[in-house]
């Protein structure tokens, strides 16, 4: 890929050809001049070309990873609210528990009654595939045919598929154990995504599963693409058909949480209308049971994310798995770590109360009156008034939190109490809620240790010395993982003894990258096969392809930079102190770089994102301008709201998302208010009421005092177009 | 450039005076080039990514000129890696003193123009191949073929180079 090489060896050939022989080729030669020039010439084109192609990749990477931290700090927030706040009123404390109570796992027989299928009437005009159970591999055939032709499985099938999986998956270990003596090869496939056109082309390419061809697919089954359900079907009934040949590992995205921020929760509500909400609720109950990790031969260990230098697979193997429902929220602990961890995982988020708790009057034994509410009409003094009664309230509540509440069945909230099953296990709740976020999140690295997973948010970076030990401890050869997108598909790191596969192809945008698939046989011998499935992508020269993935990614990133407008106007200022309205390119990158913190050579992007400069320097109100122009579709509301709108648009979405339970799209606008109060006093977001007001009016279409959010995101192009 | 030696002398000392914050953005700008190249975050990246390094800074230096520079900034027992202290002050004097200029269109343009032996405007595709894979510093198969992907009409089955500079150009901006 791209021609950088230095030493080419063609030319140093015919360089000492022409020493030796001295006729030809003959450097005087105009032709010899002329193509020595074009060669110089494109070569640096092709440079440009990869350095480009590069950057864009970062540009998509440090984006995503910024949203995944983003995500795990708003459940931070959730649980450390749910943790200390004390809500002054009934109608609050509903609007609370609502948020976190959204997602228990209901007991056998309430869930078998709640998601009851065998009432559902499969009408007569139904012209999709019919299931019965137990499964045929004629079945498997008529859905792959189905869903070729976009066609929609009935719900009731769907359910039945659903129950039976789960009855299937619980009498699974917590990792499964696969010998390559029973079938020739084992096929490992990477995160999907929710792309089908991708499993299609590997079934093309490698063969349906069947008792001699073996699978194992490495989670990440749902999210972004847009038919993850599909996928989800289609695995499960191979899965039921040939239980002993395929294998599923649970990934991060099998995780209802993470479905509510990420489009999976969307598409099931927006493929079944009526059953959507049974659906949801059945798959969080199959999610739970899916296997961690699978082992072969005893030699090959994979899991989705990675590893941390505390993962146990004996522990692992013992923990009860299913009372994991959303890995994101399992988590309670003792005071005294608490301050420490949250400021850890929240990272430059500021989570307003807490330090304060430092602080504390320690006196404080009555719940506190909110005092009066200063005049509206003063912005400043209204929302810092919102934050202190926030403040006063949490700062009550340490004082009261009472730990060994009694845990609902599921344990989301785990506490300090050990298990207390035959074998006794001398460690608790958290030490196994650990295990699990590390095996699902964790990212390996080339530097040696093991730190947490800052970008993410969640589990670790670990090192090739990490990757050592555990192969070490448990007799291993290498571990294979996926979670990251990769180029090529598939990368080696950590000496080869990580593998990471990729199986979501055009991840970012068409052209973006290959996915791929890594089979192996008794000599565990990896060996790669990788596609793209997309035939414009094939269609596309190098250039083509590479302009096209770095629109996509340069325009995500002039909306990031539009988001922090106040943040970056702040930081060009203190390098303006003359107030002349301009700045030199090199405190630009700077500047942007301190406020975003996304880690990209912002000197080499420079071009594509600042057009014009007088002398080297920048107007900077009239760039900001410029990117707020392509942002603006809503003319009516300010653009320091929108801006804000902008930045937290991912954590709007998902907070809508929980709040509308029914998950009809509609929330009332006293619910739309209070979200708005509580987010933004701990997001340190200085609105007003009337702020809220104008935004309430704007989306409420109707009028009726209902707000369909999705209306709402989508009229502020909140949500990316479907492509 | 003939000046005597003492003006020479006082001349690049106020240079330096004045250079000095240019001296650090030129230098901030080559660290952030070389690290886009290293996977490993250990400040070293793979000898072959050196011309892309180079090139993206603005450079066009032949494969010659490249080798040249290689010899500067490898380790005396190459290990097939590059380090940015080595790197980095020999690449800053590089781009202080412009070397490697770019090609104008015009000289480009000249360029194809010698090739063209009938002077028709185009030059069939098994000219070019021959030219650009056995002449000069000679393409590998994966560079010809990656041109001619873009460059050539497959109606003519010829490349009509003015067109092709243009597009190219464009393209740079």
């Amino acid at each position: 890929m791209g021609s950088g090489s230095s030493v080419n060896a063609n030319y140093k050939y015919s360089l000492q050809k022409s020493e030796n022989v001295q006729t030809l080729p003959d450097e005087t030669h105009p032709a010899f001049k002329a193509a020595v020039l074009i060669q110089q010439w494109y070569r640096r084109y092709v440079a440009r070309l990869e350095m480009r192609r590069r950057c864009t990749w970062r540009i998509f990477q440090s984006i995503e990873y910024a949203c995944e931290q983003d995500q795990i700090k708003l459940h931070n927030f959730f649980s450390y609210l749910m943790d200390h706040f004390t809500p002054s009123s009934s109608k609050e404390r509903d609007f609370i528990s609502r948020m976190f109570i959204s997602g228990e796992s209901f007991k056998e027989a309430e869930l078998e009654k709640y998601c009851d299928y065998e009432s559902l009437e499969v009408p007569d005009s139904y012209t999709g595939p019919h299931l019965s159970f137990p499964l045929l591999p004629d079945h498997a055939t008529a859905l792959l045919e189905a869903f070729k032709h976009k066609q929609q499985l009935h719900a009731r099938y769907l359910l039945n598929l659903l129950h039976e999986t789960r009855k299937h998956l619980k009498q699974l270990p917590n990792i499964s154990h696969v010998s390559t003596c029973y079938s020739e090869e084992i096929t490992v496939c990477g995160d999907l995504h929710g792309q089908l056109d991708d499993l299609f082309l590997i079934f093309y390419k490698n063969g349906l599963p069947s008792p001699s061809k073996s699978y194992v697919f490495n989670g990440d089954f749902v999210d972004r693409g847009k038919q993850s359900l599909e996928i989800l079907i289609v695995l499960f009934t191979f899965l039921l058909i040939y239980p002993k040949e395929v294998h599923l590992n649970r990934g991060n995205h099998e995780d209802h949480m993470v479905n509510l921020r990420y489009g999976f929760t969307k598409e099931v509500m927006q493929k079944y209308k009526v059953h959507g909400k049974k659906i949801l609720k059945m798959i969080q109950n199959v999610f739970c049971w899916l296997p961690l990790a699978t082992l072969i031969d005893q030699k090959v260990l994979i899991i989705h994310g990675g590893i941390s230098d505390t993962t146990d697979l004996d522990m692992l193997e013992k923990i009860q798995r299913n009372k994991f429902v959303s890995v994101l929220r399992g988590k309670k602990r003792k005071e005294s770590n608490r301050n420490v961890e949250i400021q850890e995982l929240n990272g430059e988020s500021k989570v307003e109360a807490d330090p304060a708790g430092n602080e504390a009057d320690p006196s404080f034994s009555l719940q506190p009156r909110p005092a009066q509410a200063p005049s509206v009409a003063n912005r400043l003094e209204f929302s810092k008034w919102v934050r202190q009664t926030v403040q006063e309230q949490i700062e009550w509540c340490r004082q009261l939190v009472d730990i060994s509440e009694s845990e609902p069945e599921e344990l989301t909230y785990s506490s300090v109490v050990s298990l207390t099953d035959l074998d006794e296990p001398c460690w608790t709740r958290q030490d196994e809620w650990k295990q699990i976020l590390d095996i699902l999140w964790s990212d390996p690295i080339p530097q040696e240790g093991c730190r947490v997973n800052t970008v993410r948010g969640g589990g670790c970076y670990f090192g090739p010395d990490v990757t050592g030990k555990i192969l070490e401890k448990h007799n291993l050869q290498f571990l294979i993982r996926s979670h990251e997108c990769k180029q090529e598909g598939y990368e080696f790191c950590h000496n080869r003894k990580v593998l990471t596969i990729f199986s979501a192809s055009n991840y970012y945008e068409i052209g973006s990258n290959r996915g791929a698939y890594v089979k192996l046989g008794p000599d565990l011998i990896p060996h790669f096969v990788q596609y793209q499935a997309n035939k414009m992508a094939h269609t596309l020269t190098m250039t083509q392809r590479i302009s096209r993935v770095e629109e996509s990614a340069f325009r995500a990133l002039r909306e990031k930079l539009f988001a922090h407008t106040s943040a970056l106007i702040r930081a060009f200022k203190a390098y303006d102190k003359d107030n002349t309205g301009r700045i030199t390119l090199s405190n630009w990158a700077t500047a942007v770089e301190s406020v975003l913190h996304l880690g990209l050579p912002w000197r080499m992007l420079r071009p594509q994102l600042v057009r014009s400069t007088e002398d080297g320097m920048l107007e900077y109100k009239s760039w900001l301008d410029d990117l707020a122009m392509e942002q603006r579709s809503q003319e009516h509301i300010q653009s320091s709201l929108l801006e804000v709108i902008y930045r937290n648009r991912s954590n709007l979405e998902t907070i809508f998302r929980i709040i509308d339970r029914d998950h009809s799209g509609l929330i009332s606008s006293e619910e739309f208010h209070q979200t708005w109060k509580l987010f933004s006093s701990h997001m340190n977001i200085e609105l007003t009421d009337d702020g809220i007001n104008d935004l309430v009016r704007s989306i409420d279409f109707n009028k009726d005092g209902n707000i369909d959010f999705n209306e709402f995101l989508e009229a502020f192009r909140l949500v990316k177009q479907s492509q | 450039m003939s000046c005597n030696s003492s003006v020479n002398l006082s001349f690049s000392f106020l240079m330096f005076l004045f250079a000095d914050g240019a001296v650090a953005e030129i230098e901030k700008k080559i660290i952030e080039a070389f690290e886009v190249f290293d996977h490993e975050c250990n400040k070293t990246v793979d000898v072959r990514e050196i011309g892309s390094i180079v090139r993206s800074l603005g450079c066009f230096p032949t494969e010659a000129e490249l080798h040249e520079l290689l010899a500067k900034v490898e380790e005396e027992e190459p290990t097939g890696h590059i380090h940015l202290e080595k790197f980095l002050p020999v690449m800053t004097k590089v781009v202080l003193d412009r070397r490697y200029r770019p090609i104008p269109e015009d000289v480009l343009l000249h360029a194809f123009e010698a090739l063209d032996e009938h002077k028709c405007g185009y030059i069939t595709k098994e000219e070019l191949v021959k030219y650009l894979t056995k002449e000069g510093e000679p393409f590998t198969q994966e560079e010809m073929e990656d041109m001619l992907s873009t460059a050539l009409d497959p109606e003519t089955n010829s490349v009509h180079y003015r067109d092709y500079i243009s597009m190219m150009i464009v393209d740079e901006t």
